[in-house]
């Protein structure tokens, strides 16, 4: 294997690692939770590089793991005082810890060999130096069976449990009756985000695995309504943006971890411009369309109730309509233009008239509207 | 000094309001008379507080106009003639105020923008409080009250605006019965003293000995006199 | 004691100092708006969000004197918002999820462009990665005079505004039938925010800067219920937090400022929250204590559920 491929192939395994666990993370509203996490696991990897003084030993995903479940335990602790709002005290906790974590960096590092940059923004570049050697043979990056190894945790979690976490994300009391224990679900998704985070920071950085795990998931929001789907999609997202950054991060000569975090912004960006049915140019559309409805509508149940009154001719004159309607004169007349084209209405005797049409569609609007 | 010239103080016409992409009220007309107090009864959902946000100009109506004593509504027009009650849920009871600053705020659409409170405005307040029989707690944090405590200090603010009508959006809400007959005691004075007052409610059992009438053809919800 | 007097006389600490103080003042002040309007989060998004608007301006306008970098990081911090607002409108995508995507996006881009920097030869961009973590050491006295310049104008505006701001704050539909429009407040407010976050941003870091914010203001209103006295309270934690942190910072070797004015700040906030009279933790814990002694003396039962 070539290094680039090697890198693109972690890149691609980072992504999908990160996206599966996020799926949970963007529909349960604990993104902002999950990037609090991914800030304070530095205090638990660097409180266990202390110990080990090896960076990929196994209990730093201990301590990254138990750190990530305190964080949690800690935030939701002080949000239960009512002293302060739930997001106030995401904003007090993490910033603590990460804090502490960087001191620690900062003053022992030199002794220590434990390079801030490295953890905090992480170097895929570098992923192939680092050879898997089983019984005297190379068989590849040592980061292709850690994180593959961690995919398959997550993809394991994610078909074993789909079910529990499913029913724990959208009905956490029916789980609850149902014997799920959601906190039981809430803490172990926790703990996996922790897991993620830790086996993924030497590739991406941790402060950049938030957008691995937001990213895809969110953009797959945008594009579908079933949870599999979601989770396949956001899968295919992560992988595609995994391969495109790398590319664009040789193009252009910068970090792998950047590009690609850039790259899940883009089609985010893209997705939620275009995507049908729920991106920004069809809601804009609607918005649009419906305000033309509601003025039809409105307009027809006006004439409706005025029809043959003593003040028709002035609730319904042709100059004096949109004054009673207060809207100005374009919109007056688009709206009254698109109803005479749809046969609703006719000008006649100076004022704007319903036709048979448009008193039976007014009645049927209105019989929409309040039934019984 | 409230002008004679029109016998409404709120003339609504034509009336279509949508929330959001909702459609809520659709081509209503309303009148509100002077010097009256006007209940609104109706169930969850009638769009009873989409109208008075829409007359208080809080919502931008899809269609239709509003006048107050026979003028067109617009923000600058509105604040020193109207008082305005929310629903006491809509605030945060733990942000750090206490019930005079709060009732205080009643007087800084008077004030306009940038000036100070003066001494006639804190004796205004004090005014207002002694009004709603809240005097004693002035100096008492906003999330030490009940839920009918907190009633009477939003209606306090609300005098303290000195409005010739008054919206109250749902008052009697979460509220003891000493206090709803409290509150129903001020607003029959406060129209006793020429002012119009709209009252937003959910019950029609709670208020008897009243002529009710259909608001609208449109309309889910009924008005009564009172 | 001596080497604190000579610290607190040397030429340098007083001007990082007094940088770290007027960060602490300014955010202190403006947190306490933003916490009160449950936007907490929303500054860290900000600050995040900053960073490529830096490495832009850099990169741009070639320059490295702090106004031109500051602009460039209001420019994207507005970005940021702007974008995180519409996908909120738009879109059915919750806040907390637009937020976490958009800051770590904006932070990957800053990556992203500082890594472009570093390879342009003779760029002499040293010092714009202190945007990610803080380096108070790196304040001049022009920078000093950038934030206190834009502190007096944000504290004025305060004052002239407050009680625009106070009843907007806490009641905004009411504040709008005042004739107080409230678009026009909140994008005040929220421009003002903006600009606090960004002056703080070469002192704690992009990172860090949204405990500036946050945690002077949620310790200060422990100890008050009046909003007058919260925001003086903040003000004075975050300047003290300010001036501490430099100073441990410059006494002890290799403790970087911003973590360090951090720590400061959250040892405010524990002390806060536990020992506030009236609404501390401890002070609760105590009432209670007193109450079930009180429900015992009565003849009470001491396992009244409590709500």
């Amino acid at each position: 294997m070539s290094p680039q491929f090697e890198i693109q192939l972690i890149a691609v395994i980072v992504a999908v690692t990160c996206a599966l666990p996020g799926v949970f993370l963007v529909l349960r509203r604990m993104s902002m939770m999950a990037d609090s996490i991914t800030h304070t696991i530095l205090l638990g990897i660097v409180l266990a590089f202390f110990v080990t003084h090896d960076l990929s030993s196994p209990l730093l995903i201990l301590g990254a793991a138990l750190m990530g479940v305190v964080t949690v335990w800690l935030t939701e602790m002080l949000a239960e005082t009512k002293l302060l709002a739930e997001d106030a005290a995401i904003g007090v906790v993490f910033p603590l810890l990460f804090s502490i974590a960087i001191i620690l960096i900062t003053r022992y590092a030199g002794s220590v060999h434990l390079d801030t940059d490295s953890v905090l923004l992480g170097e895929l570049a570098f992923a192939p130096f680092d050879r898997m050697v089983v019984a005297g043979r190379d068989i590849g990056a040592k980061a292709i069976y850690t994180t593959g190894a961690l995919l398959l945790i997550n993809l394991a979690v994610v078909v074993i449990f789909f079910k529990e976490l499913k029913i724990a994300t959208f009905d956490p009391m029916l789980a609850a009756v149902l014997g799920f224990m959601p906190g039981l679900v809430h803490y172990g998704l926790m703990t996996l985000v922790s897991l993620t985070a830790v086996g993924v920071f030497q590739a991406v950085g941790s402060i950049l695995v938030v957008a691995f795990m937001i990213g895809p998931p969110v953009t797959a929001y945008l594009l579908t309504d079933d949870l599999k789907w979601m989770l396949i999609l956001s899968g295919l997202i992560g992988a595609a943006s995994g391969i495109l950054g790398y590319q664009a991060a040789m193009l252009l000569d910068v970090s792998i971890a950047g590009s690609m975090a850039v790259t899940i912004g883009v089609i985010f960006l893209l997705t939620f411009i275009f995507a049908p049915r729920r991106g920004l140019i069809h809601a804009l559309r609607r918005r649009y369309n419906q305000k033309i409805e509601f003025a039809k509508l409105a307009l027809l149940f006006h004439l409706y109730y005025h029809e043959g009154s003593d003040v028709e001719a002035r609730e319904a004159g042709i100059d004096t309509i949109r004054l009673h309607m207060n809207w100005d004169a374009a919109f007056a007349e688009k709206i009254i233009r698109i109803l005479i084209r749809e046969k609703s209405v006719a000008f006649s005797g100076g004022m704007v008239k319903l036709t048979e049409q448009g008193r039976r569609n007014s009645i049927a609007g209105y019989d929409a509207l309040f039934p019984g | 000094m409230i002008d004679m010239t029109t016998k409404y103080a709120v003339e609504v016409e034509d009336l279509t309001v949508a929330y959001d992409t909702k459609p809520v009220l659709w081509d209503i007309d309303l009148k509100f008379p002077k010097g009256k107090l006007t209940a609104i009864v109706g169930p969850n959902g009638a769009g009873k507080s989409t109208l008075i946000k829409a007359i208080v100009g809080l919502l931008k109506p899809v269609s239709g106009s509003i006048r107050i004593n026979g003028e067109t509504q617009d923000l600058r027009s509105l604040k020193t003639r109207i008082g305005y009650v929310p629903q006491s849920s809509s605030v945060d009871w733990d942000f750090p105020a206490t019930v005079e600053s709060v009732v205080l705020m009643g007087c800084y659409g008077k004030l306009g923008w940038v000036r100070r409170p003066r001494k006639e405005d804190y004796a205004l307040t004090r005014q207002a409080l002694k009004k709603v029989g809240m005097d004693d707690y002035a100096d008492r944090h906003i999330s030490q009250l009940s839920g009918g405590q907190q009633q009477r200090v939003f209606l306090a603010r609300a005098l303290a605006q000195e409005a010739e009508i008054y919206f109250m959006d749902e008052p009697f809400k979460g509220v003891d019965a000493q206090t709803e007959k409290a509150i129903v005691q001020l607003l029959k004075e406060l129209r006793d003293q020429g002012k119009t007052v709209i009252v937003v409610h959910h019950d029609l059992q709670t208020v008897a000995d009243c002529r009710w009438w259909p608001a609208d053809r449109s309309a889910k919800f009924l008005m009564m006199k009172i | 004691m001596d080497t604190l007097i000579f610290l607190f006389s040397d030429y340098t600490f007083q001007t990082v100092a007094l940088g770290s103080a007027l960060l602490g003042l300014i955010s202190g002040v403006l947190g306490c708006f933003a916490v009160l309007r449950k936007q907490s989060l929303l500054g860290d998004g900000i600050s995040h969000s900053a960073l490529p608007g830096v490495v832009m301006a850099f990169i741009l306008l070639g320059v490295k004197n702090t106004e031109g970098l500051l602009l460039g990081a209001i420019v994207s911090g507005l970005l940021a918002t702007i974008l995180m607002i519409s996908i909120v409108r738009y879109t059915r995508i919750k806040f907390d999820s637009a937020l976490a995507l958009v800051m770590s996006v904006f932070f990957g881009l800053g990556l992203a462009l500082l890594t472009y920097v570093q390879k342009i030869p003779n760029s002499n961009q040293a010092g714009l990665s202190r945007f990610i973590f803080g380096q108070a050491s790196t304040l001049l006295q022009r920078d000093i005079i950038v934030m206190a310049v834009c502190g007096v104008v944000l504290l004025a505006l305060v004052v002239l505004f407050w009680k625009e701001f106070m009843v907007f704050t806490f009641d905004s539909d009411f504040a709008q039938t005042l004739g107080f429009s409230s678009q026009k407040l909140n994008l005040l407010l929220s421009f003002m925010i903006v600009v606090a976050i960004i002056i703080g941003l070469q002192t704690v870091g992009v990172i860090l800067m949204s405990a500036m914010l946050i945690t002077p203001a949620v310790a200060a209103r422990q100890w008050t219920n009046r909003l007058g006295v919260m925001v003086t309270l903040s003000a004075f934690f975050g300047a003290l937090s300010g001036v501490a942190g430099t100073a441990a910072s410059s006494l002890v070797p290799k403790l970087p400022t911003g973590p360090s004015i951090v720590v400061c700040v959250s040892g405010i906030v524990l002390i806060s929250i536990l020992f506030a009279p009236g609404r501390g933790i401890l002070y609760r814990a105590n009432r209670r204590r007193k109450n079930r002694l009180l429900f015992r003396m009565e003849g009470g039962s001491p396992d009244v559920p409590t709500i």
